[in-house]
């Protein structure tokens, strides 16, 4: 049988989504259900003198109203930060309570305050007008620079900052700028973004009074981590009595990572009125209330020599984590961005200094990249400057900085195993014509169109591990992923991931590997995830870990599969266990003719004796059945590298800005699916050039949130992108047998610096993100303003 | 959404019986439906005026192009007469909304709507167009009043809007990044009477923008236009577009507009 | 509440319903017709597009009662006999769909495309999905699966 890793298999799970049979959370429904409406907290920062239900219990189809005290009264306990952070003084991280209905105080425009179940979602919502809630409004903290400097929104928590944190050595970098010829800086704000997945978040939460049981249907990347959560913190029911299931779910970028208060909420009530509680986001509630992206406001500096060497980097950072610490809102500024903020390059000194703030929005969390995006936007911006201020090739610049022996030691955390960023970029120039710019600056310029062209080289580090020492560093969870391989007597084979698909092809991707390893037609293997009831406890699908983490689990499972086949066949074919290899699905007893097939083996794993013409007892000892798990922890992130090079037009008249030409060379280490690859890479890049052009989230000084709709948040459409050129480089991971990397993040984290790069080279100057229309045509007015008074 | 009791009539005169103060003629839906969902809006009565026979269809008629209120915007962009007589309007209907959009949204709702930054009311004032409504016709520039306001009376039903067909026309939109609405849209319209420049996008309402329509009157050419200042004095300003970039971008797509008619 | 009759994937159907119900919800709620999703429920996502009588249309913005007598295609009514449509066919051969939420309306939308433009190009494609939001593909692969469907029908 031909291997099926590497090539081009369409999905399995396409049919049943092409043809409305996918069944996401919204599409399930219970007998008797009641529909569950929030009432949202309109104000930024309010505190709460009463809340009065009386009319809406009375209204209309309603069941219950429950609120903040209601829950409290229940002990149902809060939302909870993930990963713990020290400051740099030692001291630890400060959270605020996070109740799944407030009671004393809102903290944010969406901030859960009651709930309404009725009948019908109508008579729901219709209720929630009624209830009453009375606010003292306080003066809200919005803006991410200010926020150390503006009032102070919890008790407990001074100058609004959650921790000071510190990574790196400041003597060293002092020491290095010291050295320097010239030290490059730059502000950069990250923008803030909304990850909107097009399917909206929701719940169905049904409780058997007879088990004691909830079933949780939700829409999550890690129904374990749900269930977990709203058990052991959360209190709602235990572990055991709540199953937690997440069907087909529609997209997550991150925001669909951790457990929120409507979960918690759906849950609790359906227990309370013994009826099943549906929950469906409508758009609005999506923009006001999962968790947002980025949101960064960054100092960096780079110290170079005159040639291009670099020498330091600094960065100071504050970061928005809104309202609450959300659950990996914490690493996300710290581990997942600060390791990566010198970039891919040798850095003899650095550090990265963040301090979080809470502010009165939406709280932040991780958004597709996670940390790493705004890491390399910072130093890729400032690489590009540093060449435009030494007069540098931006490649040349690059190349001279690239490690050029693996494994690597960076500066400040990862000891990055593969990698070749010198191919890679050679690659990204020819693939995408670099020569040839200037020739097609002159033709965009016939048509009275800038032309501008941008490099980004970026590694990142993705599929966290080891579960160790991520523990050590402050994470609350481990991060390994489980497998569970299951053959079924008559030789097909179920295999049951801790981690889930929200997109990705999982049931692809995954079969590929188990058929592969098993040698059995990729059509007689099933993938089974999002299902706690099912497979083993798993961590979930998020942060480009999925295939190198879950993936090897599988293989490690198969890998027991195979080593127990072996003992079998081994007794049925009357030879030593040592001389019994396994290929192709067969075992076959070395230097013989003598074999059997693993479907064989497994009936015979079912039916362990003799019965009519079944002669299949097994080994001595040997437990019967044929089913094996594994917990893959691997010893290292993989590390995930490329350039990408990108080519914008700027109409000057307008400002309105195109990405028109875009080549990336991504290197993942072994491609299992190319066709999926691919499609994460597209999609990546349309998010990365969708932060650098279109999103933005804003709140205006009250805390409203101004882009609530597709009508203000610039969602970028089929007719904002070029087709994107790809092309890949190999340099397998060693930290997991399949020799995979994270590909699901990169277009993220490559798009926004080659894109801004492009557009500086277009216009000449230094402009934030999102390159908006008027930005630009700002920028390029200011250049006409300014080249006119010099000459 | 808060529920109402929909009509259906046949006629003109039942529709007009069936409307109140707290009513609302529905034809595509592209504004009221999405505005009852987000509680904007809430009606006793809906009253479709889609089974009218009389209020749909195009007609040209010597100088004139005549469309039915209840036209769709695919049915417009898609019309041979329309096409032929003011292909600029095809055009404009073309870039309305979407291809569903088009395929349910009407020319009457949208002037009955009179959205700031929708694309017809601009149309309506560069093409001298007659509002004919159940009960009289009203001139395009005494119709559109303020945002979101037109002269319409409670009950009052449009039934067709009627063009005076231009020598040359053109419409360029410069399209909000988010809601693909006009950030501005510039309707150049040259007539024997001479030039209308009729603007949306940029203020509460759509306007003739005198300034430009006087200057391409003597000249029409898009130097003229370079010569005309466009004041930022009342235009929108958003997180999309600042009164002054507006300004800016009516001259730049009025030139477009001159140089593509 | 209202009667109407209408034909959905074929079949004749007479219902009672809600004056204020919207298409999707009747398909959704009433004909147990998931596959229709609803994204943003304003009419600017695309997720919920069918067809009424041959053209695509945003189910969340329609009235049922407004469609009385209409023929409705759903993405469930796009296959015959088992066999996908070329378009489906498409989207499944060259990888246009990840997590599938926006996919049924993209595949109308895309279909109701080819009925009015037989060989589209890049741009054409391009501009005719405006209406319809994908956050996972990049829409590259959709523009191929497109084109590709165009090249079998």
């Amino acid at each position: 049988m031909a291997s099926l890793v590497g090539s081009r298999v369409e999905r399995k799970e396409d049919k049943k989504l092409l043809t409305g049979r996918g069944k996401y959370t919204a599409d399930v429904n219970f007998v008797n259900q009641a529909y569950a409406y929030f009432v949202r907290s309109p104000h930024a920062r309010a505190e709460i003198k009463k809340v009065d239900i009386s009319k809406a219990s009375k209204a209309s189809g309603v069941v219950a109203v429950l609120t903040g005290a209601d829950i409290s009264n229940d002990k149902i306990g809060g939302l909870i930060a993930g990963w713990r952070i020290k400051s740099e003084d030692g001291s630890d991280m400060k959270v605020p309570a996070h109740p799944p209905l407030a009671s004393e105080t809102v903290n944010y425009v969406g901030d859960h305050v009651a709930v309404v179940i009725a009948d019908s979602l109508d008579e729901a919502r219709n209720a929630a007008e009624l209830v009453k809630v009375d606010y003292k409004v306080l003066k809200a903290v919005v803006s991410t620079q200010d926020a150390m400097n503006s009032d102070q929104i919890y008790k407990d928590i001074p100058k609004n900052l959650c921790f000071d944190w510190l990574l790196g050595d400041r003597a060293k970098v002092k020491e290095a700028f010291d050295k320097a010829d010239k030290v490059i800086k730059i502000d950069l704000i990250n923008n803030r973004l909304i990850p909107n997945a097009m399917e909206p978040r929701a719940a169905n939460a049904d409780y058997n009074p007879s088990t004691e049981e909830i079933t949780l249907y939700t829409t999550s990347q890690n129904p374990h981590l749900a269930r977990i959560i709203i058990s052991a913190f959360n209190g709602v029911a235990p572990e055991n009595k709540l199953r937690v299931i997440a069907p087909d779910v529609g997209g997550g970028f991150g925001s669909k990572i951790y457990p929120y208060a409507e979960e918690v909420v759906c849950s609790w009530a359906a227990k309370k009125i013994e009826r099943p509680v549906k929950w469906v986001a409508d758009r609005t509630e999506s923009f006001l209330s999962d968790c947002h992206g980025r949101d960064h406001v960054t100092h960096a500096e780079l110290a170079v020599k005159n040639d291009g060497t670099f020498l330091g980097f600094k960065n100071e950072t504050i970061a928005n984590i809104g309202a609450y610490a959300s659950v990996f809102a914490t690493v996300t500024p710290t581990y997942l961005f600060g390791p990566c903020a010198t970039g891919v390059y040798k850095m003899p000194a650095a550090y990265s200094n963040v301090k979080a703030v809470f502010t009165n929005t939406a709280p932040v969390d991780a958004y597709r990249g996670a940390g790493r995006p705004e890491a390399t936007y910072t130093i890729e911006t400032l690489v590009e400057k540093a060449a435009r201020e030494l007069g540098m090739d931006p490649a040349e610049i690059r190349m001279k900085n690239f490690p050029t022996q693996f494994p690597y030691q960076q500066t400040l955390v990862h000891s990055v195993d593969s990698g070749d960023y010198v191919t890679g970029l050679n690659k990204a120039m020819e693939v995408g014509d670099y020569k040839g710019f200037e020739k097609r600056k002159k033709e965009s310029a016939s048509r009275g169109k800038l032309r501008g062209i941008g490099l980004c080289s970026y590694f990142e580090a993705c599929g966290i591990a080891p579960s160790p020492v991520v523990m050590m560093l402050g994470c609350g969870i481990g991060l390994w992923e489980s497998a569970e391989v299951r053959f079924n007597p008559t030789g097909n084979v179920t295999v049951f991931t801790g981690s889930h698909s929200h997109g990705q092809g999982h049931d692809t991707t995954f079969a590929q590997i188990a058929a592969d390893q098993l040698g059995v037609p990729i059509e007689n293997i099933e993938i089974s995830h999002g299902d706690t009831d099912k497979g083993p406890f798993g961590y979930g699908t998020y942060g480009s870990r999925s295939l190198t983490v879950g993936g090897t689990a599988i293989v490690k499972a198969c890998d027991k599969i195979i080593a127990k086949g072996k003992r079998v066949a081994a007794k049925m074919l009357e030879a030593n266990v040592d001389d019994v290899e396994f290929s192709n699905g067969e075992f076959v007893v070395a230097k013989s003719n003598k074999k059997k097939t693993i479907g064989e083996i497994a009936f015979a794993c079912y039916l362990p004796g003799t019965y009519g013409e079944v002669k299949s007892p097994l080994p001595e000892g040997e437990e019967p059945g044929l089913k094996e798990t594994s917990f893959f922890d691997p010893a290292n992130f993989s590390f995930p590298a490329g350039s990408h090079i990108c080519e914008v037009e700027v109409d000057p008249e307008t400002g309105e800005t195109k990405v028109v030409k875009y080549t990336a060379i991504d290197d993942f280490g072994t491609i299992i699916n190319p066709l999926v690859v691919e499609g994460q890479v597209h999609g990546g890049l349309a998010q990365g050039i969708g932060q650098a052009l279109y999103e933005n989230c804003h709140y205006d000084e009250s805390g409203q949130l101004v882009t609530a709709s597709y009508m203000d948040y610039t969602m970028p459409r089929a007719d904002n992108f070029p087709d994107f050129d790809l092309g890949f480089t190999c340099t397998p991971a060693t930290s997991n047998p399949l020799g995979t990397k994270g590909c699901g993040e990169a277009g993220a984290i490559a798009a926004p610096p080659a894109v801004m790069n492009a557009v500086m080279n277009a216009i000449g100057t230094e402009i934030s993100m999102p390159a908006t229309a008027e930005k630009v045509w700002k920028a390029c007015n200011e250049n006409k303003k300014t080249n006119s008074e010099a000459a | 959404m808060k529920t109402f009791n929909y009509h259906s009539p046949k006629e003109t005169k039942e529709a007009t019986k069936l409307a109140s103060s707290n009513s609302v003629f529905l034809a595509g839906g592209m504004t009221t439906i999405p505005s009852m969902k987000l509680g904007l809006a809430s009606y006793k009565d809906v009253i479709n005026i889609k089974g009218i026979k009389k209020l749909s269809g195009i007609k040209v008629s010597g100088k004139t192009l005549k469309i039915g209120a209840t036209t769709k915007h695919a049915e417009v962009a898609q019309s041979k007469e329309v096409k032929k007589s003011i292909p600029s309007l095809a055009a404009l209907a073309e870039g309305i909304g979407d291809p569903q959009v088009r395929n349910r949204g009407t020319i009457g709702g949208s002037i009955a709507n009179n959205d700031p930054a929708a694309d017809y009311p601009s149309a309506c004032i560069a093409l001298n167009a007659t509002i004919h409504t159940d009960r009289r016709k009203i001139d395009a520039d005494k119709f559109f009043r303020g945002m979101f306001e037109t002269c319409l009376k409670t009950g009052e039903i449009i039934e067709s809007i009627e063009f005076e067909i231009p020598a040359k026309s053109n419409y360029q939109k410069f399209p909000n990044p988010a809601s693909r609405y006009a950030i501005v849209g510039v309707y150049v319209a040259k007539h024997k009477g001479g030039v209308n420049v009729a603007v949306t996008g940029a203020k509460s309402c759509a306007y003739n923008d005198k300034d430009l329509s006087s200057a391409l009157t003597k000249n029409f050419s898009s130097s003229a236009v370079q010569n005309v200042r466009v004041s930022p004095s009342g235009m929108n300003s958003d997180i999309h577009a600042s009164a002054e970039y507006r300004a800016n971008m009516v001259k730049v797509f009025a030139k477009k507009a001159v140089e593509a008619c | 509440m209202k009667k109407v009759t209408l034909e959905v994937n074929g079949k004749k159907i007479t219902k009672e319903i809600q004056d204020h119900a919207v298409l999707s919800v009747f398909l959704r709620e009433v004909l147990n017709l998931t596959g229709t999703h609803v994204g943003c429920d304003t009419s600017q996502c695309g997720a919920c597009v069918v067809h009424v009588d041959g053209k695509s249309i945003k189910s969340c913005t329609a009235l049922t009662v407004d469609l009385q007598g209409s023929k409705i295609t759903t993405i469930e009514g796009l296959a015959k006999n088992g066999k996908m449509h070329p378009m489906q066919e498409a989207f499944k051969k060259l990888h246009g769909l990840q997590c599938g939420f926006c996919t049924p309306g993209m595949v109308m939308s895309a279909v109701d495309l080819l009925k009015n433009n037989k060989k589209p190009s890049d741009t054409e494609i391009r501009e005719w999905l405006e209406g319809n939001i994908c956050r996972c593909t990049g829409y590259q692969n959709i523009v191929a699966a497109v084109k590709e469907a165009a090249s079998k029908m």
